[in-house]
């Protein structure tokens, strides 16, 4: 009983399904790559399919945090690819201008104009949705095709390549055995849930994502809270943007973080947070680009022909949505487990009972 | 005389929300041809007894029969097609749609899979007209006034069920009008108790849930009382007096009431705490002088319509103005947006519960926490602790129920959700607290509380400017009365033993006074 009675709290906790999903996705490659949860120490480097999942996720889970944040306050940024695209390009076009591509402080000049650029691309969309009241979307859409044409005048429609150890770092290099990136996301993430939890900011952003008037006349700054969202999320892209490009050593503005914006709603709609705003889960969103990531690398593991890949990753992203919703899972499985337990009638009704509640506004 | 059958007969209804009984072992009968009152303080299981019969909830325990025969209602379609029709306390219409497209909603006339657009518009017509409307039914629903939109929506409950009646669905005809006539002014009501009464001489059985006892008394035949989730008594309206029914209704005796005696002639003199020269907004209210001092309770009078709202939100800078000032403590302000006037010390509780006060997605502490976080900024969240001291005591206080601050506003009852968002606003402890209907749906009890609060808070020093439809009311609580007539501020009298409703009345009927 005690052991039901845990399962039913488990199974009910907002990450249960993510979770799970994100457990059978990586369980499916081990048949397809063997020692695939094995991780080595190569040179001091750790290496592993995990690792590189992690890895090769960072940029994902950066977008997706501040995507979060937007969602959350009711809109949605479809600009954050060509963020991604700007900031890569302006950080490799200036290390490549300098005549020591190594030296740190032209490194870091690289990355302060980057940011700076992002931030503005992010106040920018923040002021057309909050000061002059344009739809998220198309606010944003704005961006994300002129962001393109911006980041191929920056590096000339060429791909510009660098060739500097210090500008690897943040993408690819390694610290502490560990790849770098994984320092910078900790450091996001850990930043992101301070400023929203341990201020009051994740409660305003959640009653303007509620309830956008009844915030205003509470006294809520809400123009504010929503361009503080949009800058964040550039920020965000931003700093993917570093990454993706410091990652391959070069920046192509063309295709670097393209679909990222679509991968990045994915991933907060999995981790469980309602596209109409409202209630935001930051960790929900990790685990969402998680299991986006270990989609991405199980397609290539296992072999899926390149030209069904999409599809193949559309199929599975449906399943895990469905599998999240409580309506779903009673009409799948609640037939399946009523027949199975007859005698249990009374937990049953209960287990029933819940997910009504959830439906019921 | 033997008793016709039942048209609905529920017994022995019970519904549980998260271990917690709504409703035990509730009894309600309804007859054809009567209008049947069911009664009951906020809280008291009248609305989740509706959403079970309209199928919205599903019944944990008991049984429902319609015409003799049990019926398992799964959802508001089988309701619908089953002869039950309802209308929503809050108008449920979709504002852009037109008035024909609401009023034919998932019973469009269609051709081939066509929507037969002319043959919608002349049906909707016929209808509108048949209940003595005069509207253009193509013009979108949201650009009539809430009034007009609450009878679209009878209408359109009234047309289900005759439809089911046509096509001989068991013939059975019940109507369920959850507080139809809070938003409705004198003419209206009247309107809709014409509606009422033909609907009832047809054969119809009608439940009304209203908060106004006077219209209880007026309209009804048979009433059912609730009490706690239980059935408390079943009469005759004739055989039962309003102070018997308050009594059964909120379970003592009427003494909270009585002892809230008629407290007016605080002269207000010294220097006003508010004072506005000419503020006004094109469309909204015209420009207005006013003062508000410290501990005074200005009461708003006038119909529904007549500028009272837009008067209160370019007090508290929902609106912004055309021309005028505010004066605050003596210096000029410019209320640009709300958090000004929060700033200084303003509080607004909209009438407009759902749609400009409530969050609903999140809980009853975070409901309440909101304006004053708001104040402090996102940078300084209100410290755990006293946080969770304040809810406490405020949720204590005014007797929030359920008593838990972690509990979804959403899950609870109309009168508590207006105490949550009167806790929001006392949080901030405000120097002059704007109410725009703040009684308005809420039962008795709750109601009777509500008014001594504002009696209380104003013996402590607080400036009150007090919006309500009912005039007994405004007079019972204001120091000050002001009336407005057609978006005019017609008149400003001092309260006192020769200022009575009459009076008040006469000036919103004539405009004329000085």
């Amino acid at each position: 009983m005690s052991l039901s009675s845990l399962w039913r709290a488990a199974t009910q906790h907002r990450l249960f399904w993510p979770v799970a999903a994100l457990i059978v996705l990586l369980l499916i490659n081990v048949p397809f790559t063997p020692g695939f949860f094995e991780i080595h120490l190569k040179n001091g480097h750790l290496y592993g399919s995990l690792v590189s999942i992690v890895l090769f996720g960072s940029p994902l889970i950066l977008v997706s945090i501040g995507m979060t944040l937007v969602i959350a306050t009711g809109g949605i940024d479809l600009s954050v690819g060509a963020v991604v695209a700007i900031s890569g390009a302006l950080a490799c076009l200036v290390v490549s201008k300098q005549a020591d591509q190594n030296s740190v402080a032209g490194v870091l000049l690289s990355f302060g104009l980057a940011l700076a650029a992002a931030l503005v691309c992010g106040a920018w969309n923040g002021l057309l949705v909050a000061r002059l009241g344009i739809q998220p979307i198309i606010a944003t859409l704005i961006l994300m095709v002129a962001g393109r044409g911006v980041a191929q005048l920056i590096t000339g429609g060429q791909i510009i390549t660098v060739n500097s150890d210090s500008y690897s770092l943040i993408g690819g290099g390694y610290w502490l055995t560990l790849p770098f990136s994984l320092f910078v996301v900790a450091l996001v993430v850990v930043l992101s849930m301070v400023l929203t939890r341990r201020t009051a900011l994740g409660l305003l952003v959640e009653a303007v994502g509620g309830n956008a008037e009844a915030s205003r006349l509470a006294g809520i700054r809400s123009r504010r809270i929503k361009i503080m969202a949009y800058v964040f999320c550039g920020l965000c892209a931003g700093v993917a943007g570093l990454m993706i490009s410091s990652n391959v050593s070069a920046a192509d503005g063309n295709n670097a973080g393209l679909w990222i914006e679509l991968d990045a709603i994915l991933a907060v709609v999995i981790g469980g947070t309602s596209l109409t705003g409202g209630r935001f889960h930051l960790g929900g969103t990790i685990v969402g680009a998680l299991i986006i990531q270990t989609l991405t690398t199980t397609i290539y593991t296992i072999g899926v022909p390149t030209q069904t890949n999409l599809v193949f990753k559309a199929v599975v992203v449906i399943i895990v949505c469905l599998l999240q919703s409580a309506a779903f899972r009673e009409k799948a499985f609640g037939a399946l487990t009523k027949r199975r337990n007859p005698a249990r009638k009374d937990p049953g009704a209960s287990v029933d009972a819940a997910p009504q509640l959830e439906v019921s506004p | 005389m033997a008793e016709p059958r039942p048209v609905l007969e529920m017994k022995c209804i019970v519904k549980e929300f998260a271990g917690t009984r709504a409703l035990s072992g509730v009894d309600f009968r309804l007859f054809p041809g009567e209008i049947h009152a069911l009664l009951g303080e906020n809280g008291a299981g009248k609305s989740t007894l509706i959403k079970l019969l309209t199928g919205v909830h599903s019944l944990d325990g008991g049984t429902v029969s319609l015409d003799g025969r049990p019926v398992h209602i799964t959802g508001p379609l089988q309701a619908q097609q089953a002869g039950i029709s309802t209308v929503y306390q809050e108008v449920n219409l979709c504002q852009n749609l037109s008035v024909a497209e609401n009023i034919l909603i998932g019973r469009e006339p269609v051709r081939a899979g066509r929507i037969r657009w002319k043959q919608l518009r002349e049906q909707a017509t016929e209808l509108v007209t048949r209940f003595g409307l005069d509207l253009d039914v193509s013009a979108p629903v949201g650009s009539y006034p809430l009034a007009v939109q609450q009878l679209v929506a009878i209408i359109r409950a009234v047309s289900i069920s005759d439809a089911a009646e046509r096509r001989g669905a068991g013939g059975s005809k019940v109507l369920i009008l959850d507080e139809p006539t809070s938003s409705l002014d004198r003419g209206e009501v009247e309107e809709l108790f014409a509606l009422m009464r033909r609907l009832r001489d047809e054969g119809m059985a009608i439940v009304f849930v209203s908060h106004f006892l006077d219209q209880i008394y007026e309209v009804c035949d048979r009433m059912t009382i609730l009490r706690n989730g239980t059935l408390v008594a079943e009469h005759m309206v004739a055989d039962l007096d309003q102070m018997q029914l308050v009594q059964l209704m909120i379970g003592k005796d009427l003494g909270q009431l009585e002892e809230l005696s008629e407290h007016h002639a605080q002269p207000a003199d010294g220097e006003p705490l508010l004072r506005t020269e000419g503020l006004g907004r094109t469309g909204g209210i015209a420009p207005f002088d006013l003062e508000v001092h410290a501990g005074e309770v200005l009461g708003l009078a006038g119909l529904l319509g007549s500028g009272r709202t837009e008067l209160a939100r370019l007090l508290f800078g929902a609106d912004a103005p055309d021309g005028g000032r505010v004066d605050i403590d003596g210096k000029q302000v410019a209320l640009r947006a709300p958090n000004d006037a929060i700033g200084r010390g303003v509080a607004f509780l909209s009438e407009n519960r759902r749609a400009e006060g409530l969050v609903p997605d999140l809980t009853v502490r975070e409901n309440i926490i909101l304006a004053l976080q708001a104040a402090r900024g996102w940078t300084r969240p209100v410290p755990v602790s006293q946080r969770d001291e304040l809810v406490a005591k405020y949720i204590a206080a005014l007797d929030i129920r359920p008593a838990d601050p972690e509990a979804p506003v959403s899950a609870l009852s109309g009168g508590n959700q207006q105490k949550v968002l009167l806790a929001r606003w006392l949080l901030t402890r405000p120097k002059l607290l704007i109410l725009d209907e703040p009684t308005r749906g809420i039962d008795v009890g709750a109601k009777a509380e509500i008014q001594k609060l504002v009696v209380s808070l104003s013996e402590e020093g607080m400036a009150v400017v007090y919006i309500s439809a009912e005039l007994e009311e405004v007079l019972r609580l204001s120091h000050t009365i002001g009336v407005l007539r057609d978006r005019r501020l017609v008149s400003r009298i001092a309260n006192g033993p020769d200022v009575t409703a009459g009076r008040v009345l006469e000036i919103i009927a004539s405009g004329e006074h000085r």
